[in-house]
């Protein structure tokens, strides 16, 4: 099902859109340091403005799903995307996916998932949850730039 | 050495980096994520790297050097190797973690101790060839050139 190192939703792209001369807020999850400078500079590039967090507990901190905050005000910050690594200690970057997509306040957030290994299962299971896109690591700018391309609703 | 000779010189030392298989086109990528914004970009990922990987292995180390080897951890601590040098494109590094991954998996003491060895020689050939490398650079922009862009085209 996935051909090249990319899977992609083959649902409607209406939450993915921006609204014009806005920059897409990413968040990026990773536990590995290098992989984080790596994804932030891509995302830069890309002219996105970038938070960076270092496992799943920090992301849903961020994203205001901390779970000590039970209320539906959204405390958190905005974002027009996340892009997590599957592979992560403690939370993994599916589990993640369902705890943001099980949320009203978040299950609109297109997430996207990265992963050293193209295993078919993992990626199945990845996108039945809710995952936009199945990216293979290591990350080049061109696999960015689709990402961005699609969130910005680019024509052509 | 005037600059047009140092610049050859980088290319042509590049190149052997690519062709003896240390570097693969990862690398390319990094390097064309370096910009006038970020001038540095290449050198700081690369530290990085190099502090992060030397903590590892220290990791690894003592991590096989136990009566009851927990062979869970150790390959977590690879798997981190294999992820930071695929991003940066140090190749042979991450081929001896792929192997040693394998090792981790079927519990085999001595395949493991055998692939620290080889991921420690190939980490150390790496460094010293980047470090080379980057110290072609310096002494590029330091003669007031500027570092070529590389093609993958051989």
């Amino acid at each position: 099902m996935a051909s090249g190192s990319a899977a992609s939703s083959s649902s409607s792209c209406s939450n993915w859109v921006m609204e014009n001369g806005d920059v897409p807020h990413v968040l990026a999850v990773d536990d590995n340091l290098i992989d984080r400078k790596l994804i932030e500079k891509l995302l830069r590039n890309s002219s996105c403005r970038v938070t960076t967090a270092e496992n799943g507990p920090r992301a849903l901190e961020f994203l205001g799903l901390a779970s000590d905050k039970q209320n539906n005000l959204g405390t958190g910050s905005k974002v027009n995307l996340v892009i997590t690594d599957y592979c992560m200690p403690g939370m993994t970057g599916y589990e993640l996916l369902k705890k943001i997509k099980e949320s009203a306040i978040t299950k609109e957030v297109p997430v996207v998932i990265m992963s050293s290994e193209n295993i078919p299962t993992r990626v199945n299971e990845c996108m039945e949850k809710g995952a936009q896109m199945f990216i293979q690591k290591p990350l080049k700018q061109s696999d960015v730039k689709k990402l961005t391309c699609q969130l910005m609703n680019c024509k052509g | 050495m005037e600059v047009g000779q140092m610049q050859r010189q980088w290319v042509d030392y590049t190149k052997s980096l690519f062709l003896e298989g240390f570097l693969d086109s990862q690398f390319l990528q990094l390097q064309q994520l370096q910009d006038e914004n970020n001038p540095d970009f290449v050198v700081e990922v690369v530290s990085l790297f190099f502090e992060d990987s030397e903590r590892l292995l220290n990791d690894l180390t003592n991590s096989l050097d136990q009566q009851g080897i927990d062979y869970k951890k150790a390959d977590a601590y690879v798997h981190q190797l294999k992820g930071s040098s695929s991003s940066i494109g140090a190749q042979r590094v991450k081929n001896c973690c792929i192997a040693f991954r394998n090792f981790c998996e079927q519990q085999n003491i001595d395949g493991c101790i055998r692939c620290l060895e080889q991921v420690k020689q190939e980490y150390c050939l790496v460094k010293n060839k980047l470090e080379t490398l980057f110290g072609l650079e310096r002494q590029i922009v330091a003669a007031g050139g500027s570092i070529p862009t590389m093609e993958l085209s051989f």
